[in-house]
């Protein structure tokens, strides 16, 4: 079920005066069961190559690969292609229209041509996994809360069953507390399912902790493409481009300068506080 | 995907039209089409067209533009062209089956073609050519007189304004929830009518809700700021006429006197 993008090229209102180019050149490759966290400043290009991966944009040159075929192809099945590549946009919940959460969350199986039952069945499996309460499901989804909202939202998507999931700033707007439940549950998701995620966000702060590796976007072209401790050995570059390490990065880069002999690679609070520990311990 | 909608759509570039003041161009336009249905001689188009040449080049919009707007009336064109070529009376030219086509009615309908083209494409010169803002701006202050009969000049302006400012956003908000829904396995292509019109839905409801907010927001913002009509509102950006409006306007009457007299000119001298 790999993702292989191969040069691509998108400009936005071309043959316009306001042409843009949106994507320079992207080459990529997504293997199975990878966690990914795209970041990038707002206009980096982010949230349009994510919408060529499903096929909602088509790029203005370049090649997409999906499970070894071209996505491009003339006989290429997108309505297919869409339901493997699941991808919840930003502020989701803008996209909910039925009666009842429970009916929406079926509209996505539903079009696949699952019958009665299976959507369904489907429905209640996805709800459950995002963690919506039982006494919601027939309710309408304009009352309920923001954050309930978003999770009605992924539910419709994951209802699919995607073998990739992308979530298009999942966190926006909510409240610490909210983004911290529903990144775990994401992480939950990949873990107990395999499913492939790329994580679209601006913060890395929010992905450090999460992710297996880490795409930077910056005005159009892929910056950096490693493990996060990698990419955040380069904090003073992603500092340039409107963007920040973990603040824990910072913490262990003035430690290291005071002569304090930590592990600066370090990406969450808790190896952090490993790492300090460790170094006390030595003197 | 709806990115190509082009009515009433500004292109930004620097001209001398561009910076005419907006009465100007409305008042322009408005006789230039009024100019456009009292010709009787074919020698009024030959002028009209000129002046809308020389109008097109002195605004440094791309003509295509101009020609995008007129897709819209296609079916119409058509339509007109078909009804005054078949059924105008008069001397015959040819005949099939029970049709005829006369002298009179191919004269009419290339007419007619004539005429509808250069409107059209007359407006998008000014819509083109002119923020929305600034038109309804222009239009308020032609229409002030119209107070005096009670008729809410001010209120009208701030609502065509308003409208005018959500076409874009609202068609934006309309991209993204028909990709969100295409995402989710949406089918708003195939299908008989019904079933295209079932599928709206997912697009129209959430459209409605978003709308509805944002007018609400809107209406929020704008009181909070003390908004309550148009009684004692001053203007950040007063409309004056500068020296080139009134130039503007010489070229105008300009236009009309020649195309006036341009029939009767080529009929003495022949």
């Amino acid at each position: 079920m790999s993702i292989i993008v191969d040069h691509v090229n998108y400009i936005y209102g071309a043959d316009t005066p306001l042409a843009v180019a949106a994507l320079k050149d992207v080459c990529l490759q997504f293997p199975d069961g990878q966690f990914v966290g795209i970041i990038g400043h707002t206009g980096s290009g982010k949230s349009t190559l994510v919408q060529h991966l499903n096929g909602l944009l088509k790029a203005t040159s370049g090649h997409i690969y999906f499970d070894g075929e071209d996505i491009y192809d003339k006989d290429y099945d997108m309505k297919k292609l869409r339901s493997r590549v699941g991808l919840v946009f930003q502020y989701p919940e803008h996209q909910l229209f039925e009666v009842d959460v429970f009916s929406d969350v079926c509209f996505g199986p539903k079009n696949l041509g699952l019958d009665k039952r299976e959507a369904e069945l489907r429905a209640y499996d996805a709800l459950r996994r995002v963690g919506l309460p039982d006494e919601l499901f027939y309710q309408s989804p304009f009352d309920l809360s923001g954050g309930q909202k978003r999770r009605a939202a992924i539910a419709g998507v994951l209802a699919m069953k995607p073998d990739v999931l992308i979530l298009d700033e999942p966190t926006a707007g909510l409240d610490p507390k909210g983004r911290d439940e529903i990144l775990h549950q994401i992480k939950q998701l990949q873990t107990q399912t395999g499913m492939t995620i790329l994580l679209v966000s601006h913060s890395m702060e929010d992905v450090a902790e999460y992710v297996d590796r880490i795409i930077v976007m910056n005005k159009g072209s892929v910056l950096y493409d490693d493990e996060p401790r990698k990419v955040f050995r380069h904090y003073k570059e992603l500092e340039e481009v409107g963007l920040a390490a973990p603040q824990v990065t910072y913490v262990l880069h003035k430690l290291k300068e005071k002569g304090m002999n930590v592990d600066v690679s370090a990406t969450t609070i808790e190896e952090a506080a490993d790492t300090v520990l460790q170094a006390l311990g030595r003197r | 995907m709806l990115r190509d909608i082009t009515l009433g759509q500004y292109y930004q570039t620097e001209s001398v039209i561009h910076r005419l003041d907006p009465r100007v161009k409305l008042g322009g336009t408005l006789l230039f089409i009024i100019s456009l249905f009292l010709f009787d001689h074919f020698a009024g188009y030959v002028v009209a067209v000129a002046f809308l040449g020389i109008v097109i080049r002195l605004s440094h919009v791309p003509f295509r533009f101009m020609v995008k707007g007129m897709k819209a009336i296609v079916f119409l064109l058509i339509l007109t062209v078909t009804f005054n070529l078949f059924l105008t009376p008069g001397r015959e030219l040819v005949s099939f089956w029970k049709l005829t086509i006369t002298w009179e009615g191919l004269a009419l309908a290339i007419t007619m073609a004539v005429r509808l083209t250069i409107l059209i494409i007359g407006s998008s010169v000014m819509t083109l050519t002119t923020t929305p803002n600034n038109l309804t701006d222009g239009m308020e202050k032609m229409l002030k007189p119209l107070k005096l009969f009670r008729i809410p000049v001010h209120e009208v302006a701030m609502m065509m304004s308003i409208a005018l400012r959500f076409i874009p956003i609202l068609l934006e908000e309309t991209d993204k929830i028909m990709k969100a829904q295409l995402a989710r396995g949406a089918d708003f292509e195939s299908g008989n009518i019904f079933k295209r019109a079932k599928a709206m839905v997912p697009l129209l409801v959430p459209l409605f809700v978003s709308a509805f907010h944002r007018a609400n927001d809107l209406a929020l913002a704008m009181e909070s700021r003390c908004y309550r009509g148009g009684e004692g509102r001053t203007k950040m950006k007063p409309l004056v006429y500068q020296k080139r409006d009134g130039l503007a306007y010489l070229c105008i009457v300009l236009y009309l006197a020649l195309s006036i007299t341009a029939g009767r000119l080529v009929w003495m001298w022949i």
